[in-house]
């Protein structure tokens, strides 16, 4: 047993940060708003040169085969940086349903996805949304009679106006016969189900590091703004706000984490018992808490300048927004959670219950 | 990161688990703060967990342990919460004075004080806060005067937890007269039965004298009941505050039984349950879940060799706001049984609920107030300017 992450793996998560922190500033960030560009190539291309595509992908098929506790500081990083480009659906979501689907089609695409940095979108039921799909170059599309991937060529992309000024959404359509077939109904279901929980996770992670960026602006801001003669963060009032949604984030983290954990190095995903999908819905729900929270904190300390578009909070608030609600919103994640602790056995012994099964140590009885 | 017990520490698990099930009383003990009967109980429990060399798994076995470490002690208070053990009343000998020793201490304290402490012999309460230093604590006025070899200790104790039966107190004296503030104080240890000591038991909120006033006059004690330098009383008393509001005093299980207990409850009273109601029990659940993961990842990190500083604040606002909530659900779901006793006629299985109610009010309150920890938070771990 240990909660900790290894040195290599904050060490590549140190490494995305840097990059980040360099080419993913607030200066960058308002470069691409007024161009009205939500994907930023050059950017893009840094990212995958670290080798991030394919992180989550098998060793065979191409990708450096580690887990999702390899990735989720990675996710974290993203959210921090309110990063535009859908690296984490690319990376976390998109890439390993590929590595996951048979056929050759599914494989070439993953090829090509690694070896070129082309981006691929997935339309998903649970974000029927996709993040610049003027930038991908090929669609996963669920159809009646399966999954298919299709060439940008052949889709319709309508852009649909969204509250996040760093991103541009679309719907993507496609003919029935558009593209090749890469998954039949049933595999579809599978793939999309495990694609829906990793998701989760690192859209979790995204909020956990969006959350902190926010409480970071918020207290840089307090202590420099001055007002009765000293700086606002002097006050209880501003000190106990931004406290409060520090706990929140540190008692969201650990859970995310966990849940990353859960998704193994190879492809087949999250297992789907009642427990580790909890984990997940847990996860996600406690970092959207931490990011609302957090980012209304934050538009409150800056006062009038946090509801002006100068100052970033909104940049955040917006991106909290559109992220809490992906991957299937709160009522459906709360029924997960629901499900878990009326059906399976509850306990201090049932915190990692997958090792509980494994060694065969008896959960305790329920005595309702 | 590796979230899978080993072979060991699934064995060590069984070990406890077995162990509770031949030892634990089947029903529970009276209060430890109700009378002498219910004091006494508890000091037998604690006599016979030591026996069973459980009483604090993870001291020097030469003062009672077994010396495990973090991840076993999670595990053993996993298994003590859920096999219903009584709570410990010498937890302020064994959560917060003990590990205060084990790093303070000299050696001959260490062989005096941990072993009594370890069986229950010696029963300790904490003596920091005065009438004028509460949140304040550097207000401190009690004094110690040196006297040759002794100490005599002299001033107005109060809020001592456990002091109306204890038997050793630990207190925040200061040793210089001159002094002011955070310095000139020092950490002294003293019995409750020594010449000059005075208590006056005070009733809480639940009516039982969990606490006590103590009134000091000329108190003769040995200057090597001194723990740590002379001044150093400060910085040795906020590291016992971290080991108070971190992971030492408030374990996940018990809140994770607490979730498990309220489920339990929602399940048995479902039909008049509103959907409100199943989410916040939901929530209890996720809080119970977040703490734990949250203190497995501080005790991997600890076993690492990092340390734990002001997030020790941030675990008890979480800790203690998660115990009123879940009680507040709990008695929301009992409705108009909510408000009775166990013993009244109508009030059919309503629990402890009431009780844990009104002691979970006191969590924002002990071991430092939740404003304090929000300062401290805010101050040292976001370093927002002091006001």
């Amino acid at each position: 047993m240990n909660f900790a992450f290894s040195e290599e793996q904050t060490m590549m998560a140190d490494v995305v940060r840097e990059l980040l922190a360099r080419e993913c500033g607030s200066a960058a960030l308002r470069g691409q708003m007024s161009a009205a560009c939500s994907f930023d190539r050059e950017r893009w291309r840094k990212l995958l040169e670290l080798g991030l595509a394919g992180v989550l992908v098998p060793e065979d098929a191409g990708g450096l085969g580690l887990g999702g506790a390899d990735f989720v500081q990675i996710a974290e990083a993203c959210g921090y940086a309110c990063l535009p480009e859908p690296l984490v659906d690319h990376a976390g979501v998109v890439l390993p349903l590929l590595a996951d689907s048979e056929g050759e089609t599914a494989r070439a695409a993953l090829t090509q996805g690694l070896e070129t940095g082309t981006v691929i979108a997935l339309t998903h039921p649970q974000t029927p949304w996709i993040v610049a799909a003027n930038a991908a170059s090929a669609f996963v599309l669920p159809g009646p009679d399966g999954l298919r991937l299709v060439r940008s060529e052949e889709v319709r992309r309508v852009q649909q106006a969204g509250i996040d000024p760093l991103r541009q959404l679309f719907t993507v359509s496609a003919e029935p016969a558009a593209g090749a077939l890469i998954a039949a109904p049933g595999a579809m279901a599978a793939l999309l189900a495990r694609a829906a929980e990793r998701g989760a996770v690192f859209t979790a992670a995204e909020l956990v590091g969006l959350a902190q960026a926010c409480v970071d602006l918020a207290v840089a801001y307090a202590g420099e703004r001055r007002q009765f003669g000293r700086p606002i963060g002097a006050n209880q009032a501003i000190k106990h706000h931004l406290a409060s949604a520090q706990v929140k984030i540190e008692f969201a983290r650990p859970v995310v984490h966990a849940a990353a954990a859960l998704v193994p190095a190879l492809s087949e995903g999250v297992p789907q018992s009642l427990e580790s999908r909890a984990r997940v819905s847990h996860a996600l729900l406690a970092a959207g808490e931490a990011a609302t929270l957090a980012a209304r904190t934050a538009l409150q300390v800056h006062g009038a300048m946090g509801y002006s578009w100068e100052v970033d909070v909104h940049l955040y608030l917006k991106r909290a927004l559109s992220l809490t609600q992906r991957w299937g919103g709160q009522e459906h994640h709360r029924q997960r959670i629901a499900e878990r602790i009326l059906t399976a056995p509850l306990g201090p012994d049932r915190l990692f219950p997958q090792v509980a099964e494994e060694t065969g140590t008896t959960p305790m009885k329920r005595t309702a | 990161m590796d979230l899978r017990y080993t072979d060991e520490q699934q064995a060590f698990r069984a070990e406890v688990r077995d162990w509770m099930a031949a030892n634990v009383p089947a029903d529970p003990l009276p209060s430890f703060d109700g009378g002498r009967a219910g004091f006494e109980a508890h000091r037998d429990w604690e006599a016979r967990l030591n026996a069973g060399r459980w009483g604090m798994v993870t001291w020097p076995e030469a003062y009672g342990g077994r010396g495990l470490d973090l991840i076993r002690w999670l595990i053993f208070e996993e298994e003590y919460y859920a096999a219903g053990a009584p709570l410990r009343v010498n937890q302020n000998g064994i959560f917060l004075l003990g590990p205060t020793l084990m790093e303070y201490g000299s050696q001959e304290q260490k062989a005096r004080f941990l072993p009594p402490m370890a069986t229950g012999e010696e029963i300790w309460a904490q003596a920091w806060s005065e009438p004028q230093a509460g949140s304040d604590l550097a207000a401190v006025r009690a004094k110690a005067v040196r006297d040759g070899d002794s100490y005599l200790l002299s001033g107005h104790k109060i809020w001592s937890s456990r002091a109306v039966m204890a038997d050793w107190a630990f207190g925040l004296f200061r040793t210089d007269p001159a002094s002011e503030r955070h310095k000139g104080l020092s950490l002294i240890l003293f019995p409750l039965d020594a010449e000059g000591v005075r208590r006056q038991a005070i009733a809480q909120i639940n009516g039982e004298t969990g606490f006590a006033e103590l009134f000091l006059d000329e108190v003769r004690v040995p200057a090597g009941n001194r723990v740590g330098a002379e001044g150093e009383g400060w910085r040795i008393c906020m590291a016992t505050a971290g080991f108070e509001r971190g992971l030492m005093l408030r374990s996940p299980a018990r809140f994770q039984m607490t979730a498990r207990r309220l489920v339990e409850l929602y399940e048995a009273n479902r039909e008049t349950c509103t959907p409100a109601q199943r989410d916040a029990v939901a929530e209890a659940w996720m809080a119970a879940e977040a703490y734990a993961l949250s203190i497995y990842a501080t005790a991997s990190r600890l076993i690492a060799g990092g340390s734990i500083g002001a997030e020790a604040s941030l675990n008890k606002i979480f800790w203690s706001e998660m115990d009123i909530k879940m009680h507040e659900t709990a008695l929301a779901i009992l409705g108009a049984r909510a408000e009775l006793l166990p013993t009244a006629s109508a009030a059919g299985d309503v629990g402890r609920w009431l009780d844990g109610y009104l002691f979970s009010l006191a969590g924002p309150i002990y071991a430092g107030t939740n404003e304090i920890q929000r300062n401290i938070i805010a101050e040292r771990l976001l370093g927002l300017p002091r006001g």
